[in-house]
């Protein structure tokens, strides 16, 4: 309940056969849930966005500086709102293991609400890539993250021209801007998304691959086709014309096909296996994961084509995951979502993560967020900790006792330290927030 | 604070070396000196920062990423600094900054965290070690005085390792009451990774109550300050910087994170007031840009990129590079600018000099295995 799930609700009852509890929830996993049928797709906010930059654009200059603060504001307010609709979605969700698997893999395809129009699209990034193919194919979800607009804008693929395209003849002689790929989208899918760093490939397999994605755009740019504006398009006029050799691999292929070709390779490749599964081991079991784990998981990826609930059982049945220890240092996502639900409270999650360092969707890198305990057991990190337990204990319930709450949610293995700070404690909500600042409750 | 491994090894020594102990111990005690790591995070491009104007390649490279020279901030024919380094171009009058220009880690490839890695580590490989040089430095420093700081939440990892550290980041979280503080610290008694964290964390409340709460540039360099300028506080920090990984708008974007930066190093020299005069601060990325503009007003990963030195100790005045040009044959990999100094050398050397160390042992205790570099000595003043 703790290492796979969010942490334990308050009421709920300790399942009994917690393997059968996790795979149950293979079953009960809503891709869409109630908390999220309100909010906008992402093609609905590219084009309010667009809409929104035309506005300011017509406006005498006097009048911008308010006007771009009212969207500023609007921006935020839609963030939060994602923000919301993920902590709900965490907190009464019926899946909780199938939800933290969301928060893996949206970490894993990491983008970050840097640039206004990201942090506007970073929710419907999860909605629409990662959570309908959470308990899916991994090749599906990697073909959803790469073709979604939040992720094509943040690794600037969608202005990427191949030097020979249709388009960069047309603008030959013309002044400004040179028309020429960006290999930002292309290097990050290699290094991160699939295979890995420092798994063979060179500088010229990322330009080759940035070339055969030249073409792989949002449409809503100048001439494209505008009743799919803020979708996935593909400009044959972008892409550089030939064949592209990559990691030895002839791909002769005509336009969007080519870097599908790719695409789809290094999804099944072992490379990618055990890069996906290394990462799935360190961030359920532990921070250095045996071989063994490794070796059973990327089986189970490769003889299943990368079907994850394959991969998520054999994590499940394998040995190595259930030993007794809490191994994990939870993440200051991991650590106020189980507070929360300890507590069976809510709160504006926005603004706890952001001053627990971790603000949602916003790791400011495309690798995401870091996964190992030496990233966040860290002196300054464990006071804001205290300031936020102090803070969300003094909201909760009056009437919780502490020491029954610490009973069901951390059973047997709560120690006797922290049996006795519990009892001490010389008030209710005193008693809440050491429990939950107490080194059981901060690992998983 | 006592501490009982330096007593010992104190202790260890008397026996033998009666002369050489004494010395040891005075000269540990009394460092005066302080160290700052600014990590530029993302690969910031060099070229656009200390920019080789002179050089008659860059105008037909940078395309639309053009700076008019007439904005720049010049400081000898070859080079000028980005127009947004107002205060950096300041000191560099008053003999207070240099810039170092194509230079680069022995990381030859392109990916940012692998990159970040080796900066850090100080490895020859990614991941090849666990610790970063500047926790090893802080470990050649007395260990009675208080540990080096990070300022943000977390510790980076050139800062992770034997040598005790701690963290700062301005909060705007209200504090909570001592009575919970105490109690915090009995339920970590039998818990050895909290009881560290958490005894550091409560050495540093209170330290930096005056400075503003907020995280802008401006303010985290006036924090800073504020820590190092305690005559007990600490000697070596590190500041983290994000956001320079511009593969497109290059222009505004670098303009935005270049102003930040001289933000934060002039409230950090403003905070300093006397202490300046002891003080260096190292501002380095983990590799270049593309010396070429990409095809969406940005740059892509590249190689070489520029390294700055700021402070009153600092032998300031001079760009200290063996220019490879920027003629397409000269380019590293018919891309990016070629690498003709040794960043972990410089970092060694200047972190020796700043701290008043050995050069060369610094240099084995940094970077193991690396070579030594005679000629990058001698840019911080005794």
């Amino acid at each position: 309940m703790n290492r796979f799930g969010l942490g334990a609700r308050l009421g709920d009852e300790s399942p009994e056969d917690a393997k059968g509890w996790l795979l149950e929830q293979f079953e009960t996993y809503e891709a869409k849930p109630a908390a999220m049928t309100d909010l906008p797709s992402s093609a609905e906010i590219f084009v309010a966005y667009r809409e929104d930059g035309a506005e300011i654009r017509d406006l005498p200059e006097v009048k911008r500086a308010r006007v771009r603060q009212e969207l500023r504001k609007r921006g935020q307010k839609l963030y939060e709102a994602e923000i919301g609709a993920r902590t709900l979605s965490a907190l009464t969700g019926q899946a909780p293991f199938v939800e933290h698997l969301v928060h893996f893999w949206a970490n894993h395809f990491a983008v970050s609400a840097d640039e206004p129009l990201t942090k506007a699209l970073a929710g419907s990034f999860e909605r629409e890539a990662i959570r309908p193919h959470v308990l899916g194919r991994f090749e599906d979800m990697l073909f959803a993250v790469e073709t979604h607009p939040a992720m094509l804008l943040y690794l600037n693929q969608n202005r990427s021209i191949g030097p020979n395209s249709i388009r960069a003849k047309r603008a030959a002689g013309r002044a400004s801007r040179k028309p020429g790929i960006n290999e930002n989208l292309a290097r990050e899918i290699l290094e991160l998304h699939t295979l890995g760093v420092r798994t063979g490939y060179s500088q010229t397999d990322v330009t080759q691959f940035a070339f055969a994605m030249t073409g792989w755009t949002v449409a809503g740019h100048d001439g494209s086709d505008e009743a799919k504006a803020g979708v996935f398009e593909f400009r044959s006029q972008f892409h550089e014309p030939g064949a592209r050799t990559i990691l030895g691999k002839t791909y002769a292929q005509e336009g969007v096909d080519q870097a599908e070709a790719v695409l789809s390779d290094a999804a099944r490749s072992k490379a990618t296996a055990t890069h996906v599964v290394t990462k799935l081991a360190r961030h359920f079991v532990t921070d250095e994961p045996p071989t063994s784990l490794v070796k059973r998981l990327q089986s189970a990826f490769l003889e299943s084509q990368g079907d994850l609930p394959t991969v998520y059982r054999a994590l499940l049945n394998a040995p190595e995951a259930w030993e007794a220890k809490a191994a994990k240092f939870k993440t200051p996502w991991e650590w106020s979502i189980s507070a929360l639900r300890a507590l069976g409270s809510t709160t504006t999650m926005a603004r706890t993560a952001k001053q627990l360092g971790q603000p949602v969707w916003r790791p400011q890198s495309p690798a995401g967020y870091d996964d190992i305990a030496a990233s966040w057991a860290a002196p300054d990190a464990l006071v804001r900790r205290v300031e936020v337990a102090e803070r969300l204990a003094r909201k909760a319930d009056p009437t919780l006792d502490a020491r029954e709450v610490a009973r069901a949610l951390i059973g047997p293995s709560l120690s006797e330290t922290t049996a006795i700070e519990l009892a001490r404690a010389d008030s209710p909500a005193m008693a809440i927030a050491l429990l939950l600042v107490s080194p059981e409750f901060q690992r998983r | 604070m006592m501490d009982r491994r330096n007593f010992l090894r104190g202790a260890a020594l008397g026996a033998g070396t009666l002369v050489i102990a004494p010395r040891m111990v005075f000269a540990n005690v009394e460092t005066a000196r302080r160290f700052v790591f600014i990590i530029q995070r993302g690969a910031a491009d060099g070229l656009d920062t200390v920019i080789p104007y002179g050089d008659p390649a860059l105008a037909g490279l940078r395309g639309p990423l053009t700076i008019d020279p007439g904005d720049m901030n010049k400081l000898d024919g070859l080079f000028a600094l980005h127009p947004s380094l107002e205060r950096l171009a300041g000191f560099y009058r008053d003999k207070q900054s240099l810039f170092v220009q194509a230079v680069a880690s022995p990381y030859r490839e392109r990916s940012h965290f692998d990159g970040q890695n080796m900066l850090e580590s100080g490895g020859l490989r990614p991941y090849e070690r666990p610790d970063g040089w500047l926790n090893r430095l802080s470990s050649l420093l007395p260990k009675s005085q208080e540990e080096a700081i990070a300022f943000s939440p977390t510790i980076p990892l050139a800062l992770r390792g034997a040598a005790p550290v701690t963290s700062y980041a301005p909060s705007s979280l209200p504090e909570a009451p001592d009575d919970l503080l105490t109690r915090v610290s009995a339920l970590y008694n039998a818990d050895s990774e909290l009881h560290a964290l958490w005894s550091m964390a409560m050495e540093n409340r209170g330290l930096a109550d005056a400075a503003s709460a907020k995280q802008d540039p401006a303010s985290v360099g006036t924090t800073a300050a504020e820590f190092l300028s305690r005559p007990n506080g600490p000697r070596i920090a590190m500041i983290e910087t994000a956001g320079w990984d511009t593969h497109a708008t290059q222009k505004q974007r670098l303009a935005n994170q270049l102003h930040g930066l001289d933000q934060m190093i002039g409230a950090l020299r403003d905070g300093l007031g006397d202490v300046w005069k002891d003080t260096t601060v190292l501002v380095a990325t983990e590799f270049g840009r593309t010396a070429a503009a990409n095809g969406t007003g940005g740059t892509d990963h590249g190689t070489a990129s520029a390294a700055m030195l700021v402070g009153g100790a600092v032998q300031g005045g001079q760009v200290i590079a063996d220019w490879p040009g920027l003629a397409t044959g000269n380019l590293y990999e018919g891309r990016d600018l070629a690498p003709t100094l040794d960043l972990d050398a410089l970092i060694a050397m200047v972190a020796a000099e700043s701290l008043e160390l050995d050069r060369e042992k610094t240099m084995r205790a940094l970077f193991p295995g690396r070579p030594f570099n005679h000629k990058i000595t001698g840019l911080v003043g005794a």
